[in-house]
């Protein structure tokens, strides 16, 4: 593999990776501060692909795709809190696993009466289509570049708001001790809701995002949806860093698998995995058993 | 009075599907069939999950994993010997379950959930992207294995009745094995460290390998239950190893119950019995399904249990005092 | 593993050999924090030696470290002639630490029996034997009947362990680790919450705990402390800051100042 080749690869794995984690962390937030495993949240990621498409086939506008989807994702997930999530606060892990496997069916069936079963792509907006010469012999796609840097933007974002503002010193303090910060009067049905729906919405923009250079099709959101729960589980739990770190290992593992060992690429993921959890049963930067 | 119940119920329901086949068409012999298939499926999971307390997301890998074993082991001409393909289907099915769980086990809770939901997908992967039995076409399993003695045929498993009887007998065998297993002094110690895991550590009992004897024996029943899903259905394909099912599986055992030996299988009934009169209702039977699972899991804590316990008894509490009293039943 | 007291064999006068717990310059960090210290201690059998300290002492996190609840930091632990610093509980248990916890753990959806009989099992010959029934095992239901009958519970054998109350739930805790027979018994804070009744009759029997078993008592009560201590061990901010005779403690001025203030006056 000559050096602009191998380039190539690793942007492919970084970008893969800035993705996964985007997604990932949408699932680590609904669990780490909710204490809810969300099985659904692939669904949203593909949902969220779906409905890029639609309104980029209805009104051409990528932007609008973007806005519109996130904005959907959002009010629902607000809808959906509100209704099913905050019942399972506290509950045991089975019936959050089927209460949320049951919204997977629920869902997928109303993407079938509206989208179909069908498969798509959708074109990515004008500016960012192309591709921009990097060095003498490598160039790569402008959007993908696009993406890595959204999803970093991203990512800081959601630092700056979790680490900076009052609301995710509330947020923070309620993961800590919800007991203790109920007791100081601070009400959390609100905060839950925004939380869940925050969850989606990146599940959802991460769906958005990979809808103009990956295939939308049906069974996109399970794909993704293991693939988050390999990545929480390698990087470790309860650790963002550890998340970001898990999502690149898992890009380059996925991305160089398929050039290297084209068949077994899927099962290399879930190697790593048992690798890792041989040497580090809480993941890279879990937090050791006391 | 109160301990003669469960036995009655038993003996009238053992009369029942005995006499099942003569009463009805064939078709539903067949789905009879099924939902004993499932039942040993769902009550083996029920093991781990029920009584260990841990929801494992990947017995649907067990399960298939042995389909396939009887696809790969049964000649493009002649059926699989029973003597061979059964053990070896079964074999592993186990040693599947004993190499995930030694992995998985070393997680707790939710992340538990999430490393066998991964394993799980990737021995779905393993028979999906490359080409063993088929790839992602999957395999037919051309004849339904034989059970012989040097030559002789013994018992014609092509027979819908005679499919159905050995089933059951495997049922009955599965339901004697779990409550043996849970009254067991192996099936109170998995209990307790369900119940009070930091407890049962600090008493001395190991844990971990009481969790993984627990999960490889659960995955050999659900490689039972694999075997003559195979044989029935004729064909294995890589769906048959996916998460979609296992937690199908897992709605079955909580629908039936997570403390009763023999819940799930009714579980299964009821699961199987919707699904079929979904099907035929509307062509979108998977939202329905996934409205009911929703009810399930929200009205109903524990399951039917409730609607069970008033019908056939309280339920097996494996750690109950030593006066047997309030009803302990083995089913 | 080093087979303690069959189930069966008479536990006020168990057979025994002699047994010592050994602690050397023990510490537990937790990131910043130092909760534990270069902590050394030691219990013998026929004593019970007491640790005692001011909240934040670092009393719980020590026995959580002698129990195998926690990983030390440094130091190691001894058991006998054998090093245990790296076993787990499961494993320390089995080779005869027993211990009861300061935040009620027990089984509360089994019965008071129960309790006990898994604790029984956990020691007997084959605990995870998967055949015949669990509770037609004679040595184990031997083992549990006595230790019931020992703590004063055995009217209670048949109640749900959630229902028992509050002392009676202490009492059950104590009944759980002398039913798995062991030879060093650490006991966190057992009179925690208790009335001045119930709180008699656990001293009671603790003081009957001594003859044939290392007993570890951490506690905050001075008054059980004094009078059932042979020796006496004071920690404050995760260190020793005295060790020895508890007439000889009480008048350590280091303790006067930390911890006992006007108490020692009544020596």
């Amino acid at each position: 593999m000559d050096l602009a080749t191998f380039g190539v690869q690793l942007l492919n794995a970084i970008q893969y990776g800035m993705v996964l984690f985007l997604v990932a962390s949408g699932l680590t937030l609904v669990f780490g501060i909710l204490g809810v495993i969300n099985l659904a949240h692939g669904t949203f990621y593909m949902l969220g692909a779906y409905i890029a498409y639609g309104i980029v086939s209805a009104t051409g506008s990528f932007w609008l795709a973007m806005i519109g989807g996130v904005a959907i994702a959002f009010v629902a997930g607000l809808a959906l809190e509100n209704v099913f999530i905050r019942r399972l606060y506290g509950r045991d892990h089975l019936a959050q696993v089927l209460l949320s496997f049951g919204l997977i069916l629920v869902l997928d069936d109303i993407r079938q009466v509206v989208f179909g079963k069908d498969v798509h792509s959708v074109r990515p907006p004008e500016f960012l289509s192309g591709s921009i010469q990097l060095t003498a012999n490598m160039s790569y796609p402008v959007y993908r570049l696009a993406i890595c840097g959204f999803c970093i933007a991203i990512a800081v974002l959601i630092f700056l708001v979790i680490q900076r503002t009052k609301i995710g010193m509330i947020v923070r303090a309620g993961a800590e001790n919800r007991e203790m910060t109920r007791a100081l009067g601070i009400s959390f049905d609100q905060i839950n809701r925004y939380v869940f729906a925050v969850g989606i919405a990146l599940a959802a923009l991460g769906g958005i995002v990979v809808s103009p250079i990956s295939t939308v099709f049906p069974g996109m959101g399970d794909g993704m949806l293991i693939l988050s729960f390999v990545v929480i589980v390698v990087g470790g739990i309860g650790s963002i860093t550890g998340a970001a770190i898990g999502a690149l290992l898992i890009g380059l593992t996925d991305t160089f698998g398929k050039v290297f060992f084209p068949t077994f690429s899927s099962v290399l993921i879930y190697v790593l995995m048992a690798a890792v959890l041989l040497w580090r049963p809480n993941g890279i930067l879990g937090r050791r058993e006391v | 009075m109160a301990a003669l119940r469960p036995w009655l119920v038993m003996a009238v329901l053992l009369v029942a599907a005995v006499a099942l086949p003569f009463v009805v068409p064939t078709y539903y012999v067949q789905f009879a069939s099924k939902v004993l298939i499932m039942g040993i499926l769902a009550m083996g999971l029920n093991l781990v999950v029920g009584f260990g307390g841990l929801v494992s997301m990947c017995h649907a890998a067990f399960f298939g994993l042995a389909g396939y074993m009887l696809a790969i082991a049964t000649p493009k001409y002649d059926p699989a010997s029973f003597w061979v393909s059964f053990p070896l289907a079964v074999g592993v099915a186990a040693l599947a379950a004993l190499i995930i769980g030694a992995l998985a086990l070393r997680t707790r809770g939710v992340y538990f959930i999430m490393v066998t939901l991964a394993f799980g997908e990737m021995l779905y992967f393993l028979f999906h992207d490359t080409s063993i039995a088929g790839g992602s076409d999957g395999t037919f399993v051309n004849y339904k294995p034989e059970i012989a003695i040097a030559g002789r045929m013994l018992v014609n498993l092509d027979k819908p009745l005679i499919f159905y009887f050995t089933v059951l007998v495997f049922l009955i065998a599965t339901i004697a094995l779990l409550t043996m297993l849970v009254r067991s002094p192996f099936g109170h110690a998995l209990a307790a460290a369900r119940d009070n895991e930091r407890r049962a550590r600090s008493l001395g009992f190991p844990i971990f390998r009481l969790r993984l004897m627990a999960f490889t024996i659960s995955g050999a029943i659900a490689g039972v239950a694999g075997y003559f899903a195979a044989a029935q259905f004729g064909y294995v394909a890589p769906q048959m190893l996916g998460w979609h099912v296992s937690a199908t599986v897992l709605v079955m055992v909580l629908i039936g119950g997570l403390r009763s030996v023999a819940g799930p299988l009714v579980g299964a009934f009821v699961l199987l019995g919707l699904e079929e009169y979904l099907k035929l209702a509307t062509e979108y039977w998977k939202l329905v399904e996934g409205l009911v699972v929703i009810a399930i899991v929200l009205a109903l804590p524990n399951g039917v249990r409730h609607l069970l316990t008033a019908v056939l008894g309280a339920p097996q509490e494996p750690a109950d005092d030593q006066t047997g009293v309030a009803g302990a039943k083995h089913v | 593993m080093i087979r303690q007291a069959l189930p069966g064999q008479n536990m006020s006068e168990p057979h025994l050999p002699d047994a010592s717990l050994r602690a050397a310059s023990l510490s537990k960090h937790f990131g910043g924090l130092r909760a534990v210290a270069d902590v050394s201690l030691d219990v013998h059998t026929d004593e019970i030696h007491a640790v005692i300290g001011p909240n934040g002492a670092g009393k719980s996190t020590l026995i959580n470290l002698l129990s195998g609840d926690m990983n030390v930091t440094a130091g190691s632990i001894t058991l006998d002639s054998r090093d245990v610093t790296r076993l787990g509980a499961e494993r320390r248990a089995r080779a005869g630490i027993g211990r009861s916890y300061q935040k009620t753990t027990i089984f509360a959806q089994s019965s008071v029996y129960e309790n006990v009989r898994l604790a029984a099992q956990a020691h007997a010959k084959a605990p995870l034997r998967m055949f015949g029934s669990a509770r037609s095992d004679s040595a184990v239901n031997r083992a549990a009947h006595e230790a019931l009958q020992r703590t004063g519970l055995a009217e209670r054998a048949a109640a749900p362990a959630n229902k028992l109350s509050h002392g009676e739930q202490r009492q059950l805790e104590i009944a759980m680790v002398l039913a798995t027979g062991p030879r060093i018994i650490l006991l966190d804070e057992p009179l925690a919450g208790m009335g001045l009744q119930e709180a008699r009759r656990i001293v009671e029997l603790i003081a009957t705990l001594r003859k044939g078993h290392a007993v570890l008592l951490v506690e905050h009560d001075m008054d059980a402390v004094f009078e059932l201590a042979n020796r006496l061990t004071v920690m404050q901010d995760g260190r020793v800051i005295a060790s020895g005779l508890p007439k000889t403690v009480r008048t350590d001025p280091a303790v006067r100042a930390a911890y006992l203030g006007n108490h020692g006056d009544a020596a």
